[in-house]
């Protein structure tokens, strides 16, 4: 990691260096110290519904001795609760079981990725101008159909600041900020009410396109209007590129490297085998500054990097934290996330098709326009996948009439190989991937 | 009644001159209502996976937010400098963010402060040395994987939270509760002759101390979780379709909770974005159910003295024989309705705006037999574990999650099945209840999220059917 970058904390870095410091022996000691202010605005109706100004800071330690693991945490600076996380995480340590692949991540050498993580113009923002934002926002959603009223329209921003260091000479630390608008507009129709939801990124909101971010939300909810249950059959979907996003979260999940060694993965031993369709290519790069979640480090302060999990449907490998790669006698991918070990940013290699040129391919499908409950039908180590979804029937290469109260089921395993084609609509979002439009074959419909 | 001892009430360790003189700030820009809300909270946690306890942690939060509301705006600052001059920071800047000008000097008079005791805490956790806590992961490990040689992965999670709170307002509202939290969860894989890996969940959590694991209950818990991993070893898929679904009891409370729960919530119904806007007085659903929310459960997951507004939790009943008589109220709706509050203002830490939530919610028994139930449906799925669920209420469109299911085959529980989730219409679902059996049990804690926080929720009902439901399966 850098220590020369223009946007070091050095107050922050030097309560973690200090608390590293104390190490005595062979004691291996790990420390995040972190603060935060938020701003968090809601309107309704044209007025200030709330605004939340948020001020946080807190430290977490991590104490390896003699192969036992302890953490604590404290929300706050304080002197006297620096020394206690210390003590605190020394005795949690004496309590954990011995574990020979305990330890902290290692220097490994791979240089850092500068990311455009700080933007001057965000920090400098008049908060009338934020409210303001939100204004019109909800202005442009629901002005344009007498069917729509506001649900709520939001500002948020947050500006963060990091320091990193551990007895393993890792040390650094670096601030950020960023910032979005969403809006959530409710349509009625003859007794019926239907949602939609959108929002607008940028460095700083004056980047935002609030006009388009209205449009969607409004044609989201506008569009569901009279939808019915569908019948239940075996259907293709189409992916809208926010399902294809949440989807692709989950297939993460599945590559997670603890997950393989600790016997939870349907990939484990299946390196080198087909997995998925020729047409899926999915990395994790967190090194694209495109993606929303760029980022430089993991959270064992190691480089962030591209991998390639899978490569024309082959499963190239898994991503791996220092001690889930210990335990697989393996590297670091440099996807430590927290305590355990996660995707980055994720994303498929696009295709070359339009979601409207995927579409007119189909004679009878499903676009699928958005799921719920994937945290209660989806289990990522059986690989069962069922969600409940609202979207637009597809007829003969074009959209019809809108659907809702039905799930869509298969299994990830399958998912993965029935996939037809990959859009070319990469979209940034505000997740852990990107999302783009994907076709699915033989999916279970469930409805009426 | 036992006594507590090993937690202060924090309402005795800030001096309420001072606490006065916050209030007195956040009123100084002309808002009607000033709130501080003060919250510690310490927690201990410790995770086994693998065989091993990999870490253990601990973790103490303790701070202020500042709530002022001025006309229909809202302003909310928090601090963890808790001295004088910190919390009126935070007032003026909550204050400023309400600011409709000058408003004047608004003296605030806070009388003792007002408690309600739900529980009895009889070991306090921080009284129990992290040792034993540990050895409740080993246990659990060693049942789970004795209990069936296709057992091939086990972890476990231990942890407890004990939250001190105080709230004061300018309406004289003082108040102060300590929640003790207990929870401990056991997850397993099982693999079948195929390489298939299948999984068992459980969890206990109750609103009281570390005599949660008396008798053997983690035993008890390990076995329950190892049962549904080995249970699912040859499971078929689901069916797809809509069919009739009985739901065992102490399962399926998740149901009403997004069926119906969060729809009577009072600021999603004041904003018309649920379906049961405007419809108290109504039958909203079959005259078999009668809904509640009881904060007051004793022990139960949901269980609080007094809400995060400082109002003492209640039962409420939110639907009587089919007819909706009332919903879930907080202190911005409550006072617009000219109203008592409800008990149902809670926020997941100091950090957050109270809102709407619900605390233990449930239905109430019916009479029928469980095992008439069953026998009475000739061909559906009965759903003997729920996982979570959630619900767009506007719509009332909702899902819930069946982690443990089988086939009903001729008034018969048959075969096991694999995941999926159910879909509904929340007041069609209502509609549809036929059957409701005799054997309430309340179910498994759980967490409710809402507009981004997280808050303890229990919920329970007796076995019932409902007539028809989705089922989202891939089996024909």
């Amino acid at each position: 990691m850098s220590t020369t970058k223009k946007h070091t904390v050095d107050d922050l870095q030097a309560i973690a260096d200090r608390i590293v410091s104390e190490a005595k022996g062979d004691e291996q000691i790990e420390v995040h110290v972190s603060r935060s202010n938020d701003t968090d605005i809601r309107v309704y109706q044209g007025e200030l519904e709330h605004f939340v100004s948020s001020q946080s800071a807190g430290v977490s330690v991590r104490v390896i001795k003699d192969g036992k693991t302890g953490t604590s945490h404290a929300g706050t600076l304080d002197e006297s609760a620096l020394r206690e996380v210390l003590a605190e995480a020394r005795e949690n340590a004496t309590f954990a079981g011995f574990d020979e692949w305990a330890g902290l991540a290692e220097p490994d050498s791979v240089p850092v990725v500068p990311q455009e993580l700080w933007d001057d113009v965000l920090a400098a923002y008049p908060t009338q101008k934020k409210v303001d934002i939100a204004m019109e926002l909800e202005r442009l959603a629901v002005g344009a159909d007498k069917r729509l009223r506001i649900d709520s329209a939001n500002y948020a921003d947050g500006a963060g600041e990091d320091a990193f260091a551990s007895t393993k000479g890792i040390r650094g630390s670096y601030r950020s900020n960023n910032c979005y608008a969403s809006v959530e507009v409710l349509a009625d129709d003859n007794g019926e009410t239907q949602t939609g939801w959108s929002y607008a990124l940028g460095k700083n909101p004056d980047q935002f396109d609030l006009r388009d971010a209205g449009t969607k939300a409004a044609q989201r909810a506008t569009r569901l209007l009279g939808a019915v249950k569908p019948p239940s059959k075996r259907t293709t979907v189409v992916l809208d590129p926010m399902v294809t996003a949440q989807f692709l979260g989950i297939i993460g999940s599945t590559l997670n490297g603890e997950s393989v060694v600790k016997g939870r993965s349907m990939f484990a031993n299946r390196l080198g085998e087909t997995v998925a369709s020729p047409l899926i290519t999915l990395i994790d790069d967190p090194t694209d500054s495109r993606a929303y979640t760029a980022s430089e480090m993991d959270s064992d302060g190691l480089a962030a990097r591209r991998n390639v999990l899978i490569e024309g449907g082959q499963l190239k490998m898994f991503v791996h934290s220092s001690y889930s790669a210990r335990r697989a006698g393996t590297k670091s991918t440099g996807n430590a996330v927290g305590a355990g070990v996660g995707c980055l940013a994720l994303q498929l290699v696009p295709g070359n098709k339009s979601q409207a040129e995927l579409i007119a391919g189909i004679d009878e499908g499903v676009l699928i326009d958005s799921v719920q409950g994937l945290h209660s039908g989806v289990n990522p180590i059986s690989g069962d996948f069922s969600t409940g979804a609202s979207g637009l029937i597809i007829r003969n290469g074009q959209t019809a009439e809108p659907v809702r109260e039905f799930t869509i089921a298969s299994t990830l395993q399958r998912m993965l190989q029935d996939v037809l084609a990959v859009g070319n609509d990469i979209d940034w979002l505000p997740m852990r991937a990107a999302g783009l439009s994907l076709v699915i074959s033989d999916i279970t419909m469930s409805g009426a | 009644m036992s006594t507590v001892t090993g937690i202060g009430d924090l309402a005795t360790e800030f001096d309420q001159g001072m606490l006065a003189r916050v209030l007195e700030k956040g009123r100084s820009t002309g808002a009607g209502f000033s709130e501080i809300f003060i919250e510690d909270r310490r927690n201990v946690s410790a995770s086994l996976d693998d065989g091993k306890v990999e870490s253990v942690s601990s973790g103490r939060d303790f701070g202020a937010g500042i709530r002022v509301i001025n006309g229909e705006t809202t302003g909310y600052a928090h601090t963890t400098d808790l001295s004088e001059r910190g919390l009126l920071a935070a007032a003026e800047s909550a204050a400023a963010a309400a600011s409709r000008g000058d408003g004047g000097k608004h003296v605030v008079n806070l009388g003792k402060a007002t408690r309600q005791k739900v529980n009895d805490i009889v070991i306090v956790p921080s009284s129990v040395p992290k040792a034993k806590k540990i050895e409740l992961l080993m246990v659990a490990n060693e049942v789970a994987r004795g209990t069936d040689g296709s057992i091939v992965q086990v972890s476990g999670r231990y942890s407890d939270a004990t939250r001190r709170i105080l709230v004061a307002n300018s309406d004289g509202v003082f108040a102060s509760d300590e929640q003790v939290r207990s929870l401990a969860v056991v997850s397993v894989v099982a693999e079948n002759d195929e390489g298939q890996l299948l999984t068992g969940y459980d969890s206990m959590g109750y609103t009281i101390g570390f005599e949660l694991f008396d008798d053997g209950a983690v035993e008890e818990l390990a076995r329950r979780a190892a049962r549904q991993a080995v249970t699912k070893l040859k499971a078929r898929p689901a069916p797809s379709g809509a069919m009739p679904v009985v739901i065992k009891q102490g399962s399926g409370g998740v149901l009403f909770h997004e069926a119906c729960g969060h729809g009577l919530e009072a600021d999603l119904v004041s904003k018309g974005a649920s379906v049961y806007a405007g419809r108290r007085g109504d039958l909203v659903a079959s005259p078999l159910v009668t809904l509640i929310d009881d904060g007051t459960m004793t022990r139960e997951w949901g269980a609080i003295g007094i809400d995060d507004e400082g109002h003492a939790s209640q039962r409420n009943v939110l639907i009587e024989n089919g007819v909706l008589t009332d919903y879930m109220w907080d202190h911005i709706r409550s006072v617009k309705e000219g109203r008592a509050p409800s008990g149902n203002g809670r926020r997941q830490s100091y950090e957050h705006l109270p809102m709407v939530r619900m605390t233990n919610t449930f239905v109430l028994n019916g009479t029928d037999e469980p095992d008439d139930i069953v026998r009475a449906t000739e061909s559906g799925v009965y759903v003997a574990k729920l996982g979570g669920g959630s619900v767009n209420t506007a719509t009332g469109d909702f899902v819930f999650g069946m982690t443990e299911a089988y086939l009903i085959e001729n008034g018969e529980i048959t075969e096991p099945l694999r995941e999926g989730n159910l879909i509904g219409n929340g007041p069609q679902v209502l509609a549809d209840i036929d059957m409701l059996g005799n054997d309430f049990a309340m179910g498994n804690p759980g967490t409710c999220g809402k507009d981004g926080q997280g808050v303890p929720v229990g919920d329970g009902q007796p076995t019932l059917r409902v007539k028809t439901m989705t089922i989202g399966g891939t089996a024909a």
